[in-house]
């Protein structure tokens, strides 16, 4: 039995030891080490999902088993066994060997790890027939099979494409393909559907599914986002700051989890908000509002209507290009409308942010997805923080100091920060910064833009409830921006669905997530994955039959 | 060709026509502010007031500027670049032969400058940060720092004087065979070779460099490419749009800032015309001579723009 298994081992690594040389700014480099002794087995066609936030070094290890580094990654020890032989020992020579033939690797963004300059059929036979395994002439052949399994539409003629001409689902779909298309024994899944909108990631995750079962290949899907990786693995391994956490079957990682690290994972959507009824006086409504970028003939918005009620949150939910960030752009002025109006307080608000008296400015404050760019690297904390105070307020000296360390106590961060420069903070730090930031100012709304879009599960969900508490603390309301549903769900009190710049379907949370549902709205929310052993599955069988029904 | 390029490659040389144009009214603007006008320029020492007025009156020179500038590019446009004082002769005469033989040097030079920059750029980035780089990031540098007429007196003190391999006079005329004139221009073009070569080599390595961060060149290694073809087939397409806007500044530089190494090897070009006619203050060819240099400046610039836009997939091959 025992016998059996070590023949059908495909993967086998044995106390893989990672290190780096980083270059803090004004101190010595060092050495760390971003994966300690972690072994692994991967049998032929199986599915090992590795699991865990940022720095935990899933793609780390993904990309060790090709020998490869990103920077100045090294693997200082421990043997990655593939077929039957260290790969560690075969030098260049051995790993350009390897990679593109017997293992493949499959980017988070396609639309990046595609060559912008050649078309997509010579990116994805260019593997195959540099390592001579097959003919140009068989690789196509071989490349359309594969744009079809994967449901590409046009097979025969998609590869004539360059990468810009193909949307980012489809561009995933054809990376895969290019991946299948060396018929390689392993293939490394690192982050494949998460750059994707949630209804498009559902069909690249089954068309991945299905490549994987009918090619027999095995594969490292590697994921933050549990729910994704109960779909696609027979087994998942937890990793944490480098080291294993729990390495399991699927269903016992998402249904009985031994640690309590797996365990926060796995819960980690479960926040309590009870929903607030609008009142009957909003402060703050849009009316009607058009918009266009430039003097395009496209609107990005087509006749918005939302209103937002004093301490509450307002969930603006939709995909990428739905509109969604426009409609902050809008309500702050950075965008002036072509039609309609923002009415603030009973009055109407300047269309344009130039014309807004500094009083208007301060009521509404923006908190970022990307909290790294929206800070001044060169300001510390303290400064950062201070400046809305000297803006809006005129605190000096010691008066300034104060307050800002009220604020750092209420982002539950501390006096110890006020010195610490961006670049000294992790993502969750940064955020709460750029959150006691906006604080600052005492506005009455803060647009909060994909705020935790960029963050790991757990820490997003320390934010979420900081700004929960927040809310009742200030009475300071939200406009909330998220493509994440699960999201929505922890914090809204009110939902607005966008799609293709029109608000689909608009209300009180508990009304908006009952059915029925309109067809866009049933379409994002049957998309959600959730962690449960064959929700894709049913998923996709509840899409067919829809459809059908149609 | 699709609509957008025609486009946009129509408003460039648009846009070039109309900088020219702006550059000629400054040419000729600049030549009328100077003290005294043509006609005195020819009296010299012998100018009586009757014999200057009626010189000027024959040379139509008592119109108004706008009518004379217009009679100037009119003769421009249709070929007529004047009469030169000094000599009497042609304008457009004498420019022919020198403007060829400025092509000529120019051509030789950017045949052998611009690939040799482009392999050595990319040999640098292949061997980033090793000794290689260094050694021809170094070299190149050299070359540029020194003066040109430095180089080109070494070169002649060497290759002339020392082992007497080639002349140091670069003397051509216009029945000259072939292989001769090509004897006669190798060091000019040598010169004119170490001078351009290392501007153009380091752009081109920081432009592959700026590109060998992407996604694409990681998984261009991660399908087992050797370094070589992952910077030759997946880095240097998508720097090629910089690369050849450097190279065109280089190939203008060849042209109308050869004059000091045409002034050392004596060579008969545009250059040596031109400082020979600066210092006996003929400006109608000065003019001439001034309007011939940024027309090839714009339009080289034009051609790289134009290039750059053809060299973009996303133009070539919209949605």
């Amino acid at each position: 039995m025992a016998d059996q298994r070590a023949k059908s081992v495909l993967l086998d690594i044995r106390n893989l030891r990672i290190e780096a040389t980083v270059f803090p700014p004004g101190e010595a480099p060092k050495n760390i080490v971003l994966v300690h002794d972690v072994s692994l087995t991967l049998e032929k066609g199986k599915v090992l999902g590795l699991i865990g936030e940022s720095g935990a070094g899933k793609s780390t290890i993904g990309l060790a088993s090709m020998g490869y580094g990103r920077g100045g990654v090294r693997i200082t020890g421990g043997e990655v066994i593939l077929n039957g032989r260290d790969i560690l020992k075969g030098g260049k020579e051995g790993f350009r060997k390897l990679r593109g033939r017997e293992v493949c690797y499959v980017a988070q963004s396609a639309a990046a790890a595609f060559n912008p300059a050649h078309r997509l059929m010579d990116q994805v036979v260019e593997a195959t027939l540099l390592h001579g395994t097959a003919t140009r002439a068989a690789a196509e052949k071989r490349a359309i099979a594969l744009f079809k399994k994967l449901s590409l539409p046009n097979p025969e003629s998609i590869g004539e494409r360059f990468p810009h001409q193909v949307s980012g689902g489809q561009l995933q779909r054809v990376m895969t393909a290019m991946a299948l298309c060396s018929e390689p024994d392993l293939i490394v899944f690192d982050e494949p559907t998460t750059a994707l909108d949630v209804t498009t990631q559902i069909d690249v995750l089954a068309a991945i599914k299905d490549a994987i079962r009918d090619t027999h290949v095995a594969a490292l899907y590697i994921t933050h986002d549990l729910a994704v990786v109960a779909q696609v693995s027979d087994e998942i391994m937890v990793l944490r700051h480098g080291r294993l956490v729990e390495w399991g079957g699927t269903r016992q990682i998402i249904k009985e989890p031994r640690q309590e690290y797996t365990n926060a994972l796995v819960s980690v959507h479960e926040i309590e908000h009870q929903e607030q009824k609008p009142g009957t006086n909003p402060f703050l409504s849009v009316k009607n509002i058009t918009a266009a970028y430039g003097r395009s003939h496209i609107k990005v918005l087509k006749n918005v209507s939302v209103d937002i009620y004093p301490g509450q949150t307002l969930a603006v939910v939709g995909e990428s290009g739905s509109g969604k960030s426009t409609l902050a752009r809008a309500i702050t002025g950075l965008l002036p409308p072509e039609q309609g109006t923002v009415t603030f307080d009973g009055r109407p608000l300047a269309n344009r942010l130039a014309d807004r008296p500094k009083e208007d400015l301060r009521q509404l404050q923006m908190i970022y997805q990307m909290a790294d760019v929206a800070m001044n690297p060169r300001q510390t904390v303290g400064t950062i923080i201070g400046r809305p105070l000297e803006f809006y307020f005129g605190l000096r000296g010691r008066e300034r100091d104060k307050r800002v360390a009220e604020l750092l106590d209420k982002i539950e961060m501390g006096k110890g920060f006020v010195d610490r420069y961006p670049a000294e903070l992790s993502g969750g730090q940064k955020q709460r910064v750029c959150i006691a930031r906006s604080l600052a100012a005492k506005p009455k709304l803060i647009i909060c833009d994909e705020v935790t879009s960029a963050l790991d599960p757990l820490v997003a969900n320390g934010i979420l409830k900081l700004l929960l508490e927040l809310q009742k603390e200030e009475n300071v309301a939200y406009l909330f921006i998220t493509h994440d549903l699960a999201t929505v769900k922890s914090i809204a009190d009110s939902i607005a669905v966008m799609y293709r710049g029109e608000v689909v379907r608009y209300g009180a949370k508990s009304q908006v997530l009952a059915p029925p549902f309109d067809a866009y709205t049933d379409l994002l929310l049957s998309s959600v994955p959730e962690m449960e052993i064959g929700w894709l599955e049913k998923a996709i069988k509840g899409r067919r039959m829809a459809s059908a029904g149609n | 060709m699709s609509s957008p390029i025609v486009k946009l490659v129509a408003q460039r040389i648009a846009l070039g026509i109309l900088l020219l144009l702006a550059v000629s009214v400054l040419i000729f603007a600049g030549t009328q502010i100077l003290p005294g006008d043509v006609a005195q320029a020819i009296l010299g020492q012998s100018a009586t007031p009757e014999s200057l007025a009626n010189l000027r009156e024959q040379l139509g020179l008592n119109d108004p500027a706008l009518i004379r500038y217009f009679r100037w590019l009119g003769g421009v446009v249709t070929g007529d670049l004047g009469t030169a004082m000094s000599s009497g002769q042609d304008i457009a005469m004498s420019i022919k032969g020198r403007l060829w033989n400025t092509l000529f040097l120019a051509f030789w030079a950017a045949v052998v400058a611009v690939p040799l920059a482009i392999i050595l750029g990319l040999i640098a980035v292949r061997y980033r940060n090793g000794w290689v780089d260094k050694l021809i990031s170094g070299l190149a540098l050299a070359s540029t720092s020194f003066p040109e007429f430095f180089i080109g007196y070494v070169l002649v003190y060497f290759f002339a004087v020392k082992y007497q391999i080639f002349p140091g006079i670069s003397t051509v005329y216009d029945e000259m065979p072939f292989g001769e004139r090509m004897q006669a221009i190798m060091l000019p073009a040598a010169a004119l070779t170490l001078v351009v070569l290392a501007h153009m080599m380091r752009m081109t390595r920081a432009a592959i460099l700026n590109v060998m961060q992407s996604a694409y060149v990681e998984t261009a290694e991660l399908k087992g490419l050797s370094a070589f073809a992952v910077i030759r087939r997946h880095a240097f397409p998508n720097a090629i749009a910089p690369i050849i806007n450097v190279v065109m500044l280089n190939l203008a530089y060849l042209i109308v800032g050869v004059v000091v190494v045409e002034v050392i090897f004596v060579y008969p070009g545009m250059g040596q015309y031109l400082v020979d006619h600066v210092t006996k203050r003929d400006v109608p060819v000065v003019q001439a001579v001034g309007l011939i240099f940024a027309a090839v400046y714009i339009s080289l610039n034009i051609i790289a723009d134009i290039a750059a836009i053809v060299a973009n997939p996303r133009l070539r091959h919209p949605k």
